[in-house]
């Protein structure tokens, strides 16, 4: 194809876009469409499967039947949404068992919150109410994405998320009108999980390499910073209404802003966990490789048994 | 109590549901495949359904104040009632579906016959779970078809899990005190009846899948008398770690 023959293809790309018309897997797109699609959707993926393990720690110890099923609903959807955003990304030209040997071998990553523990039932409330309401934040708008397997996936993940977000905070909110004990294990989670929460929206602005590319491919529709004020905004009020205390010492509303203003987030620790040092990663890796491993000799008899059906099923025929 | 022989007879068929389904929670996020994944998830939810809806009965029977989950959580050791079966161990997921199969087949065969059980309550359970434990059968019954026939090192696998499983499988035929009494007011289940066409089901499809039907004729048994393998303990310390630690308190 000439230089111009692909110009002009790529200004047909961008209209479409700007037409808001979704791209299909069949269309023709410019690699680095592909490429970052490929990146962007198989992390959400991971995030996914890896996200069940955190939450799995405690279906074996839920305390009630009715928060067991929930839990066991729960981590279910997750592994749901894992399997068709895989199955989304697929569209686009690369395997699952690629994009497994990705995240198996560090080259892709998933989303860094995973990478705390779970150390008390609270944890379930806390990641459902923040986790998950972040997560929300930063997927509403890839609804509205480009490419159109990725949004269409996102409208069925986004309206499970909330009612996964509500659930959360009602875990919350039981505790928070609990006991004494069950509240502190209540602020306790929160204390934990917030700030780590609030790095989930990615980093700041000025230092994003992604940002502006995403914006025009509808990948992205707000700027990180706008996303973690509109997560701040949304969830002070609810921690009021429990009972709860954000811990920031420099959380204050701002009339002018209409906003909330909020204390320095630790950058460093950011990075720090991004990087793979964090306090779950490597567990959390040893998870999925191990659950992998042990899982070859099940997926290669599954191969076998259906290739010896075929077969005999062959045979009859002839 | 009053009905103490219909209390003692719904935890004899809740506890198998409840132990199974907490085995089949461990394995959530630790699939062999995301697929097989969701599908053990979904076997464990469903038997926590059911787990609710036969406890919630035996609470009102119980009428003392105790909720499902005392019920479920607050017993100790000798009081739960599953067959020994359900409480071994996800050795690999050979054992996990050996296990799930091996439980199934009987599972399906008394949920039929309970549907017709005098006790409407009973009944109506029955009849929503047999629909379930239907696909659980298939999925399992796929598996070791699969897994029996597929690859050497599979059939091997499966082959050593249906072994050590099979002294596991005559207890499911065991009447209990409160089983006898129940099976003769037209409420219970009389699971002696199941025992022929148990293993006729069972020992077809083990050859379909190309597996020896084990030949051992010893059985274990115990689990319906409380007596259980040393597997269970610890189970249990999972299962009631919150209501233990944290008790009379609401979640």
């Amino acid at each position: 194809m000439s230089e111009e023959q692909i110009r002009s293809l790529e200004r047909e790309f961008d209209a479409k876009i700007a037409r808001d018309e979704k791209i299909e897997p069949k269309d023709w797109m410019p690699e680095k469409y592909r490429k970052t699609h490929i990146r962007q959707m198989s992390q959400h993926a991971h995030s996914e499967i890896v996200g069940m393990l955190p939450e799995g720690n405690w279906i074996t110890r839920a305390p009630s039947l009715r928060r067991k099923v929930a839990l066991l609903a729960k981590v279910q959807d997750e592994a749901g949404h894992g399997l068709y955003l895989y199955s989304a990304t697929e569209t686009l030209g690369i395997s699952r068992e690629e994009m497994y040997e990705q995240l198996h071998t560090g080259k892709a990553k998933y989303s860094s919150i995973f990478n705390y523990p779970t150390i008390t039932w609270a944890d379930m409330g806390a990641i459902g109410w923040l986790v998950d309401g972040a997560a929300i934040i930063n997927q509403v708008p890839l609804c509205n994405t480009s490419y159109g397997p990725y949004a269409r996936a996102m409208i069925r993940v986004c309206k499970e998320e909330s009612f996964h977000q509500r659930q959360g905070f009602e875990i919350m909110m039981k505790l928070a009108n609990g006991t004494p004990e069950q509240k502190e294990m209540a602020q306790d989670a929160l204390n934990r999980w917030w700030w780590p929460s609030l790095m989930m929206l990615g980093p700041t602005d000025d230092v994003s390499v992604h940002t502006e590319q995403s914006m025009k491919w509808k990948l992205k529709r707000k700027s990180n910073d706008d996303l973690r004020q509109q997560f701040i905004d949304q969830t002070v009020p609810q921690a009021d209404l429990i009972g709860l205390t954000v811990p920031d010492p420099d959380l204050k509303w701002n009339e002018e802003r209409g906003s909330y203003d909020f204390g320095e987030i630790d950058w460093d620790e950011f990075w720090q966990v991004v990087k793979g040092h964090g306090p779950m990663n490597k567990e959390r890796m040893k998870a999925r490789v191990g659950a992998w491993e042990r899982g070859e000799w099940v997926r290669d008899a599954a191969m076998a048994h259906a290739e010896k059906k075929q077969a005999r099923k062959e045979k009859q025929v002839v | 109590m009053k009905n103490e022989n219909l209390y003692n007879c719904i935890l004899g068929i809740a506890d198998n549901s409840l132990i199974l389904g907490q085995r089949m929670g461990e394995l959530c996020g630790h699939g062999p495949s995301l697929e097989t994944d969701i599908a053990c998830t979904n076997i464990s939810l469903d038997l926590f359904g059911q787990v609710r809806s036969y406890f919630q009965y035996a609470a009102k029977l119980a009428g003392d104040g105790r909720t499902e989950d005392d019920i479920a959580m607050l017993r100790k050791e000798r009081e739960y009632k599953n067959v020994l079966l359900v409480e071994q161990p996800n050795t690999d997921f050979a054992y996990t579906l050996g296990r799930q199969f091996l439980f199934d087949v009987y599972h399906l065969m008394f949920l039929s016959e309970l549907q017709k059980s005098t006790d409407l309550t009973l009944a109506a359970i029955a009849n929503k779970c047999i629909k379930e434990v239907s696909y659980h059968e298939r999925f399992s019954s796929d598996w070791v078809k699969r897994l029996g026939d597929g690859t050497e090192e599979s059939h091997q696998k499966m082959q050593n899990a249906i072994d050590d499983l099979w002294t596991y499988t005559d207890e499911l035929f065991h009447q209990t005190e409160a089983d006898k009494a129940m099976v003769e007011e037209g409420i219970g289940v009389d699971v002696t009846k199941l025992k022929d066409n148990y293993y006729k089901n069972v020992k077809s499809l083990l050859d379909e899948a190309t597996l020896k039907v084990p030949e051992s004729k010893y059985f274990q048994k115990g689990g319906k008398e409380g007596v259980h393998t040393e597997h269970l303990g610890y189970l249990l310390s999972d299962l009631q770690y919150m209501q233990r630690t944290y008790p009379n308190m609401e979640w």
